[in-house]
């Protein structure tokens, strides 16, 4: 049990009972699925149309490359079942926007790419390979943040990595995806731990568990019970505890300096999903084709854990969850704290879809906000330190200048402020009008 | 900020909000308030009620007659007001005197300002500052009634004894427990620390509250005292412990330097206050001529208050001092 506490931090009601028993089930093969072009941070990728002739028309087989770039911060797309493609375009994007993505019409037989084959043992892989094997799986962070896994495999040669982190700590509410893979991929996450360590050099490896998952720190400590270079750390349950800067600070007790990345302090953060991805791809071949995702809240009729192919429609996802309840007012991708509220479902899972929640008249705030009555508890609750309300009076009255004064960049949007505001004033979103803003301007 | 397209409603995360508003922290201050004013009818009787109730739903009918609202309670904040500033009168005060005072703490104090948020001055102590200011004959500078413990019946405006902070003298021939139990003249609220505390206790424990403010105002009265406050009571300890039992510190330090609105949002800022607002109320016992001074001390640092935040930005996660 890790005895340090990272500042501020909320405790909204978890719900995560809805799921947390309920065994990932495996979604049947959809019907369709819609692969968008960007599902990473970073540069999109390029639909391989010249020498692999991804066009209308085409067949591919599942784990087949659909597009990449050549970029080093980018992460390639394989198609997720076989079958024909039917249409290239412009589509709904989880993230808002319409991005170029790859539909495929299954054709149900689930044949897989020849070229998929295991890349034999780990001990003799070299850095190089393992770096080569999880960018060309098309790995990125699971967690959400979608960001390429093997660049962060590969710091700069004057940053060394001593620490490696496996982030176990799911301290959305409602999700319990990465609980159940902790339950049910235990071996997977520590063997890809161990990959990590191999291609950083690393000397410690580290899984970071909130304690409100006694059975999965209970799992995960019994497997690494004979491994000398590998700890579970126990974390005091809190939002945000599962954000890179705080999960650093209460395992390894560094202080990740504001607006650095954890390499400087010589850590490297994973979700346990990625952990997963890059073992199935070292041992399986396997790239990145599917995903855990929790489909949970009160107004999904059948809530679950489910491995669904990416690209896999959620109306489809929810269909399979029994369908969503009359009562359903607001439908987010990823957890309740920092998902995204979506006006159609009809959008592609991703990468980094999380969860998908849908929530009902009874839990959706409606009503407006009330003048600041300066409380401070926006002040209290934020784990970066900032003063969440100044922010936002600033940006409100459009002295962007003095948003950045009050350290408006160094929020990584937690909600924590918005959450516990007894006004209920929509700080992040200021404060994410302010961001935009500063950086607009910085970029001039 | 809310889109609805067709059936689903889409707007900016988190998604989930805590169950508190301004209304159930109101609440909760009038909760921890109640011990206080429980104390002040036991103490002084009958009157000190009808003081509270005038006071209160004066503030409550002006606030909702400035502001065209059916809804008497709204968000509690006129409630609040009104209470404090009836636990900082003399029981024996006229009514009129109470609704002059509650109408001025509403209307001066908070809705010229624009209402609730955006008020520089505490609003109950701007009504008390008037009062003072203005019949400073019924608010009996240094005699005030003396409470009649249980005794309901009993008018207090006809027994009255000087307050304990006007001589070395007067407030020897108090008791330390009848100091902190409350059974000494004064005003209303004011009297009986043990039951502030209760409340404070609760207040900190809610969340509502930070200990800075009232931990560096009674830290700073208490050293002060010890140190120039002339040693009576045996030892220089026990004059500063004086200083912070007897009077209006307790109440001011925990419920009006406390006020939301009026103070820093900067943990260190918090902290500043309370030591400020210790300062200038010794300043005034000490050396003023006033026998009693946390109400201007307080109204002071309001006004102190923007440019202290200013100066005390904390440094963000990870972040390396730079100046403000």
């Amino acid at each position: 049990m890790s005895m340090v506490f990272f500042k501020g931090g909320v405790h909204p009601e978890y719900q995560k009972e809805i799921t947390s028993t309920l065994a990932i089930v495996k979604m049947p093969l959809p019907q369709k699925v819609v692969v968008p072009m960007q599902q990473h941070i970073g540069a999109p990728c390029e639909l391989l149309a010249d020498v692999d002739k991804i066009e209308k028309g085409t067949e591919v087989k599942v784990g087949q490359k659909l597009g990449d770039n050549k970029g080093f911060v980018s992460s390639p797309v394989h198609a997720p079942i076989s079958g024909t493609v039917t249409d290239i375009g412009l589509y709904n994007h989880p993230l808002g926007m319409k991005i170029n993505a790859v539909t495929i019409e299954s054709d149900g037989r689930d044949e897989w790419d020849e070229a998929i084959k295991p890349a034999g043992d780990l001990d003799n892989l070299t850095v190089e390979d393992i770096r080569r094997i999880v960018r060309e799986a098309g790995i990125v962070g699971l967690g959400g943040a979608t960001f390429p896994a093997h660049v962060k495999l590969s710091p700069p040669q004057d940053k060394p990595i001593d620490i490696v982190i496996i982030n176990g700590a799911e301290c959305e509410p409602y999700l319990t995806a990465d609980h159940r893979v902790m339950l049910e991929k235990t071996e997977e996450i520590v063997f890809g731990l161990k990959a990590m360590l191999k291609a950083l050099g690393a000397g410690e490896g580290i899984i970071g568990v909130e304690d409100n998952k006694p059975d999965a720190l209970r799992a995960m400590e019994q497997l690494v019970a004979e491994e000398d270079n590998i700890r579970v750390c126990s974390l005091p349950t809190k939002y945000p505890q599962g954000a890179e800067k705080m999960l650093i600070y209460v395992a390894t007790g560094r202080t990740v300096p504001a607006g650095a990345l954890p390499l400087e302090v010589g850590v490297v953060n994973h979700n346990v999903g990625t952990a997963v991805a890059i073992s199935q791809a070292i041992r399986e071949g396997k790239p990145l084709i599917e995903r855990v995702l929790t489909v949970t809240g009160a107004g999904i009729n059948k809530p679950a854990n489910v491995q669904v192919r990416l690209g896999t429609l959620v109306t489809d996802v929810i269909d399979f969850c029994g369908g969503l309840k009359e009562s359903t007012l607001k439908l987010i991708i990823g957890g309740p704290m920092m998902g995204l509220a979506q006006p159609d479902p009809d959008v592609p899972v991703i990468k980094g879809t999380s969860g998908i929640l849908a929530l009902t008249d009874e839990d959706v705030y409606l009503a407006e906000s009330s003048p600041c009555i300066r409380c401070a508890k926006c002040v209290s609750s934020c784990p970066m330190n900032l003063m969440p309300t100044s922010i936002a009076q600033a940006a409100e009255h459009g002295d962007f200048t003095r948003a950045e004064k009050f350290y408006a960049l160094d929020c990584f949007e937690c909600g924590c402020c918005s959450y516990i505001c007894p006004s209920k004033i929509p700080l992040v979103q200021w404060i994410r009008i302010a961001k935009a803003e500063i950086m607009k301007r910085k970029s001039k | 900020m809310i889109i609805i397209e067709e059936k689903l409603v889409v707007s900016s995360s988190p998604h989930m909000r805590s169950v508190e508003s301004i209304q159930s922290v109101m609440t909760d201050v009038l909760i921890a308030l109640f011990p206080a004013a429980l104390m002040a009818v036991l103490l002084f009787g009958y009157r000190a009620l009808i003081t509270m109730v005038i006071s209160i739903i004066t503030a409550m009918l002006i606030e909702a007659v400035w502001r065209r609202k059916r809804d008497l309670f709204s968000d509690g904040s006129a409630a609040v007001t009104g209470l404090l500033l009836a636990l900082t009168l003399p029981a024996a005060v006229p009514w009129w005197l109470v609704v002059v005072g509650s109408a001025s703490a509403i209307i001066i104090g908070k809705q010229v300002f624009g209402g609730i948020g955006y008020n520089i001055f505490n609003p109950a102590l701007v009504g008390r500052a008037i009062l003072v200011v203005s019949w400073g004959g019924h608010m009996a500078g240094d005699i005030w009634p003396s409470p009649q413990p249980f005794a309901f019946g009993i008018d207090v405006s006809t027994v009255t004894g000087a307050t304990a902070l006007a001589a070395p003298e007067i407030a020897m021939t108090f008791s330390f427990s009848e100091l902190f139990i409350g059974n000494i003249p004064g005003s209303l609220g004011e009297t009986s620390a043990l039951a502030l505390l209760i409340g404070g206790i609760w207040l900190v424990y809610k969340g509502h509250i930070d200990y800075r403010i009232p931990g560096g105002f009674i830290a700073t009265v208490f050293v002060l005292g010890a140190a120039f406050g002339g040693g009576f009571y045996g030892n220089q300890l026990m004059t500063g412990l004086f200083h912070v039992v007897a009077g209006g510190v307790v109440i001011a330090a925990i419920y009006m330097a406390t006020d939301f609105v009026t103070t820093p949002v900067t943990p260190l800022g918090r902290l500043i206050f309370g030591i400020g607002c210790g300062l200038i109320t010794m300043l005034i016992r000490l050396w003023g001529t006033l026998p009693e001074g946390v109400t201007f001390a307080i109204l002071i640092m309001n006004a102190a208050t923007p440019i202290i935040d200013n100066f005390t930005i904390p440094r963000q996660f990870g972040g390396v001092n730079k100046s403000a």
